[in-house]
């Protein structure tokens, strides 16, 4: 033994056995060019939203009838063009980046055969798919915070900053109005990350990576066309996506909790339900990748 | 401890209605290198499979290194290197940082040591120097050393290599081989897939022959070479006429062609034949007795030479 070895304990350069596994699944997520890649174009729209509406005329913004929701108040404080991103993003370029992570968990590493190694090495299968599944939760919470962190900057920039008022009327101090931003990239999360559970169990039932992302899309797709039938209104509160939207009650005074409550009560009901599909069916799988 | 590093018990495996692997029971002996052949298709990844709990058996089982799979997987798997149908990496990351994510994924391999532990095999398969490189821009027989460096992160006492030796040049078949033997050396059991009769002649202590699913035969290269009974076989312009003077002396199953006659020598002394030939001036270019082509046996066994089955 040298030295070196001697003077440098282990536990002071490495991390504790148990996360050494998930540090490398979050890097292998936070390296790949096509992940880098759709974070720039999730980080674009805010700047988009905020150039567009600086360089109109003051007349136009506002009073539109289908413009998005926060689009009409950016003039006021610049804190609202990462909600009008957050707004738009989430119907579809978010769920599209859970998607691409969550298509990727299982089926990416069948499909350039890695699958068969890291359980040889042995990972345990639950094990494989709790790393997985948190490696997709980062990835959602990475996703929803670029777009809020490049909106806030960007509206800060062109708009400035200054107190907020509410969808309630009521105003607050620039301060709180961050800690509600916060408190809505978490709200988001958890509703992606109940997408990306159901990601995890469509990963597991294929060896094509690209596959599975486009299921899952659809999946979201489907969820979004289902919400706005309304000759199936009974079936809404029970869709993946319809609570999604409800994160601007975090902007009343006071906050609506009951929508929230039912949002997290649902990403979590979806949550368990997919997480233990996907275990019952890669527990047992055979993998033949 | 028992005396098998692997030990199967009726292994069967069916997909749909194929019987792939067939109550398959492999003995193989702690420290030997264990050839496991047999043409395409005969189902030795599909064995290796299930071996390593990848897939689960129809029915029968097994233990590795005296442990119950797949039960015992997480405490012996640690102990076992493999290599299952070729190399399996991340393109887009160097061969390096392919290694640092198994190692990374082994709850037992010690973080101080991991540097150290992947550069020893790197260098080991000769990849040292292409360590860095993207696992994309590998050739064929550079991603097949990759894999053998990741069979070989820790420490083993069993290692699984499925043709190991594919995509090779002979040089890197060389190599490989010349690992085995190491490996060996140093005390580990290789349990070595090839359809190659070659690389077992060349590097097993023992073999298992699979056909159809089935293992025909399973025993010490040894017993089964000692079972094929010696050929005397002459080289000579005049070919029939050595066939005849092999006949008279009592050689069996004499046949000649170009160039050459052979036949089994049975209890005919070599010297005999020798004597006999100059005697009735048969012109002998070369005299050789050869203990029965490992190759034929096999047809035997198989029915076939090593073609594609099923
Ligand atoms: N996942 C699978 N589904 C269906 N058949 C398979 C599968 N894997 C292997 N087989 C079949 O099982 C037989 C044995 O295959 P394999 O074990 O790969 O042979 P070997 O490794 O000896 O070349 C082949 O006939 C093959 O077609
Ligand atoms: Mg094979």
């Amino acid at each position: 033994m040298s030295a070196v070895e001697v003077a440098a304990p282990p536990a002071a350069r490495s991390l504790p056995v148990p996360f050494r596994f998930l540090r490398s699944e979050l890097g292998l997520i936070a390296r790949r060019r096509r992940n880098q890649a759709g974070l720039a174009v999730l980080a674009a729209v805010p700047i988009i939203i905020a150039i567009a509406v600086r360089v109109s005329s003051p007349t136009s913004s506002g009073g539109d009838q289908g413009a998005p929701q926060f689009l009409s108040s950016i003039t006021g404080n610049g804190l609202f063009v990462a909600l009008a991103a957050l707004a738009l993003e989430i119907q579809l370029f978010l769920p599209i980046a859970v998607a691409a992570v969550a298509g990727d968990a299982i089926a990416g590493e069948a499909n350039v055969g890695t699958l068969r190694y890291l359980l040889t090495v042995p990972v345990h299968r639950t094990r494989l798919l709790a790393v997985k599944y948190a490696g997709i939760v980062a990835g959602a919470f990475v996703a929803t915070v670029t777009v809020a962190g490049t909106g806030l900057l960007a509206g800060l920039l062109l708009f400035g900053g200054g107190d907020v008022t509410l969808l309630s009327g009521t105003t607050i101090g620039m301060g709180e109005g961050l800690l509600r931003l916060l408190a809505i990239c978490l709200y988001l999360t958890a509703c992606l990350a109940a997408l990306g559970a159901v990601g995890l169990f469509v990963s597991t039932l294929t060896e094509q990576p690209m596959g599975a992302t486009i299921a899952i899309v659809m999946f979201n797709m489907v969820s979004w066309i289902l919400g706005v039938i309304p000759q199936v209104d009974w079936l809404h509160p029970y869709l993946l996506t319809h609570w999604w939207n409800n994160f601007g009650d975090l902007l009343r005074d006071p906050v609506a909790w009951d929508p929230l409550r039912g949002g997290l009560l649902s990403a979590a009901a979806y949550t368990v339900i997919f997480l233990s599909a996907a275990w019952a069916r890669f527990g047992t799988r055979d993998v033949t990748s | 401890m028992t005396a098998f590093a692997v030990e199967s018990c009726g292994l069967t495996k069916r997909f749909g209605r194929q019987v792939a692997v067939n109550a398959v029971d492999l003995a193989v002996p702690r420290g030997a290198v264990y050839g496991f052949l047999g043409p395409n298709g005969s189902g030795k990844t599909t064995t290796i499979r299930m071996l390593l709990g990848l897939i689960r058996p129809t029915s029968g089982g097994h233990a590795l290194l005296g442990e119950r799979m797949p039960g015992g997987a997480a405490t012996v798997l640690p102990r076992v290197g493999a290599l299952v149908e070729g190399p399996g990496f991340h393109p887009y990351l160097s061969g390096l940082d392919n290694l640092r994510r198994l190692d990374a994924a082994d709850g037992t391999a010690r973080p101080a040591t991991a540097d150290a532990r992947i550069r020893a095999a790197l260098d080991r398969v000769g990849l040292g120097a292409a360590a860095g490189k993207r696992f994309r821009a590998y050739s064929l027989g550079m991603r097949q050393r990759l894999a053998l460096a990741a069979a070989m992160l820790a420490p083993r006492d069993l290692l699984i290599l499925d043709e190991p030796t594919n995509g090779l040049d002979p040089q890197g078949t060389r190599e490989v081989r010349s690992l085995i033997g190491a490996l060996a050396a140093e005390g580990a059991t290789v349990l070595l897939s090839t359809h190659l009769l070659s690389e077992v002649e060349q590097v097993c202590s023992h073999v298992g022959v699979m056909h159809k699913g089935h293992l025909v035969a399973q025993s010490t290269l040894e017993d089964l070479r000692a079972e094929a009974a010696p050929r005397a076989r002459v080289e000579t312009d005049w070919p029939e006429d050595a066939a005849r003077v092999l006949r008279e002396l009592g050689v069996t199953e004499v046949t000649h062609e170009a160039g050459r006659a052979t036949g089994l020598l049975g209890q005919v002394a070599p010297e005999k034949v020798v004597a006999a030939l100059v005697h009735d001036g048969v012109p002998v270019r070369g005299f050789a007795v050869v203990a029965a082509d490992l190759e034929e046996q096999f047809v035997a066994l198989t029915g076939e030479g090593f073609d594609v089955s099923g």
